[in-house]
């Protein structure tokens, strides 16, 4: 069931009305149940995948909290006895068998998630290699990459003990398989979702109406911008496209994806609103970073602190790192104190790249981004050297050049994923520098990409709008508390509006079932 | 205290680390920077920071990260 379907929008309704009329105890135990038939609805063979990593993370967390409640109980019983050295050593052995039922669950899951990946290769290249390559054809189970590394981040937590382990199997079950986030995410901690996600709801027309309102946008975003423009972006990956064609491609792409992603996760947050729960934010206006480090600061934000947590700095503060560190900063004292960090970002990235794919473009999108983050690292005395001599930063210009700098990098690092074959992925990146055919802008070329001129003025409209509403966000705050302060007229007008563009120029396709979303496919 | 003071300093001169209480929040200090400052205390210390540790309240203030470098010398 796609969730821009009708049928999802009836789902929904039916959910609404029945979580806010049952007893609020029950609310948790209808989500429970209404994750589970969403994901049936996507696919029977799938359900022993979520089932799989439910009850491994189960199994895991409940063994790590019973030896930690066997701890603790030791040494309180024992406090009087017990030496400094008993203490460590009681610890020591409490992470040294809680880090069994970590690293089995956490190979186990990962083993299962490398296997589906891996299984997706060959119709991946062979889809692209036809030219035939569409993320709806790729069949990775529902959702598994997200809600695999919000459990296993999970797992992690408990064995930290930085998270209590939840002691209700069901309970657990919602927290893995909580519907909205099975789509694209956002991978949200247990401690960030956990209080709201079990509480008990009054309902509340504030939050109904704001959730509904951000579904809208979100659905505006997908339906009207990413499924309209999905169609130049298949024209243009074909090999005869080149040079400008090729650059253009890089920013339609930039277009369909952010469409795409945050219009999905629009959807996503706004109906968990419209349930009184709270997800965390995956973006805050990426596009109008100014480098590329801030640019990860603000694009899938969940992904980005999920990695920081799990896989960055513990690599980068293990012992062998540290050690290195020391080596390398007695022959290299400044570089030898940034060089851990830079192996750290580079097991991250490419953990990165290949969870967004096995094949090789994706590790090369994870290394490109790892080399210039490092880059943008090195040079930053050079940096400062320039601005304090040219004293640009003070002009009003600079700000502008620094976002547009930063969107077009981005723009040819991203663009990697639709060729799997990299070697055609840098004789594009080659041709922008031998191929000046601007005369494909006004010679029809526009015209047979599958949008009419039509779908380029609603295109060129809605990207102003999307524009002008994350310069309000960016300046103001909340598009939605502000225009809670309109004259009620004025507030519905302007949402009926938003309506109706979405029912009248949604790129729907046949069934009114639009495109997958192309985070389904990671 | 002095040695860490001295610590930050050297990475963020510009910063003053008595007073600062939000160098998390207010996006002061990033990631490249608590791991070096990580392996530095590693080094002047002799004590291991875990990656669980690597929390926010434990890196918004140099108090906070001083009290996190004698709790883990104490255990």
């Amino acid at each position: 069931m796609q969730i821009t379907s009708f049928r999802f929008l009836l789902f929904v309704a039916a959910v609404l009305a029945a979580y806010y009329l049952i007893p609020k105890k029950g609310q948790w135990m209808l989500l429970l149940a209404v994750s589970y038939c969403f994901y049936l609805w996507a696919g029977i063979e799938y359900l022993g995948f979520i089932l799989l990593t439910t009850v491994s993370t189960y199994a895991a967390t409940m063994a790590m909290a019973a030896n930690q409640d066997k701890q603790a109980k030791f040494l309180e019983e024992n406090k009087e006895t017990l030496t400094r050295e008993d203490r460590k050593a009681s610890k020591v052995k409490l992470k040294k068998t809680n880090r069994v039922y970590l690293v089995g669950c956490l190979v186990l899951n990962f083993s299962v998630l490398a296997v589906c990946k891996a299984l997706l290769i060959e119709p991946f290249q062979t889809a692209a290699a036809a030219g035939t390559l569409s993320f709806l054809s790729i069949g990775l189970p529902l959702g598994i990459s997200f809600y695999m590394f919000q459990s296993m981040g999970y797992v992690v937590d408990v064995y930290r003990q930085t998270t209590p382990a939840e002691r209700n199997p069901f309970k657990l079950a919602l927290f893995v398989s909580f519907f909205p986030q099975l789509i694209q995410g956002p991978i949200s901690r247990f401690g960030q979702i956990a209080p709201t996600l079990y509480a008990p709801k009054k309902f509340d027309g504030k939050q109904l109406s704001f959730g509904l309102q951000r579904m809208l946008w979100g659905y505006f975003k997908k339906l009207v911008i990413a499924d309209r423009i999905a169609a130049a972006v298949i024209a243009l990956r074909g090999p005869e496209h080149t040079g400008v064609a090729f650059f253009l491609l890089t920013v339609f792409y930039a277009v369909q994806i952010y469409g795409d992603f945050t219009g999905g996760i629009d959807i996503t947050i706004g109906l968990a609103q419209t349930l009184g729960i709270e997800l965390p934010e995956n973006f805050i206006r990426p596009y109008f970073s100014k480098n590329i480090a801030e640019y990860w600061r603000r694009w899938h934000i969940s992904l980005g602190e999920w990695m920081k947590d799990y896989i960055f700095y513990p690599v980068s503060v293990s012992k062998p790192l540290l050690q290195l560190s020391k080596t390398a900063r007695k022959k290299w004292r400044s570089f030898g104190q940034r060089l851990p960090v830079y192996v750290a970002s580079v097991a991250t990235w490419f953990v990165t790249g290949i969870w967004h794919g096995l094949t090789p473009n994706f590790v090369l999108w994870g290394m490109l981004n790892c080399f210039f983050i490092v880059l943008s690292e090195e040079c930053v005395g050079l940096y400062e050297r320039f601005h304090n001599r040219f004293h640009l930063k003070e002009k009003k210009w600079y700000g502008g050049f620094e976002i547009l700098r930063m969107f077009i990098l981005m723009n040819l690092i991203r663009i990697v994923d639709l060729f799997p074959n990299v070697s055609d992925y840098f004789s594009r990146i080659g041709s922008l520098f031998t191929t000046f055919n601007f005369h494909i802008l006004w010679d029809g070329t526009m015209l047979k990409l599958g949008l009419t001129e039509l779908d380029y003025i609603i295109l060129a409209c809605g990207i102003v709008l999307m524009f002008v509403i994350s310069l309000i966000q960016e300046k103001k705050g909340s598009i939605r508390a502000l225009l809670l302060q309109q004259k009620p007229v004025l507030r519905y007008a302007l949402i009926f509006a938003l309506l109706v563009i979405v029912l009248l120029m949604g790129s729907y396709g046949v069934g009114y079932n639009a495109s997958a979303f192309i985070y389904n496919a990671f | 205290m002095e040695t860490l003071l001295q610590i930050l300093q050297d990475l963020h001169p510009e910063v003053d680390f008595e007073t600062e209480e939000h160098l998390i929040d207010n996006k002061i200090l990033n990631s490249f920077d608590i791991v070096t400052i990580v392996a530095e205390i590693d080094s002047e210390f002799d004590v291991a920071i875990p990656a669980e540790h690597l929390l926010p309240k434990n890196f918004n203030s140099a108090k906070a990260l001083y009290a996190l470098v004698q709790k883990l010398m104490d255990e």
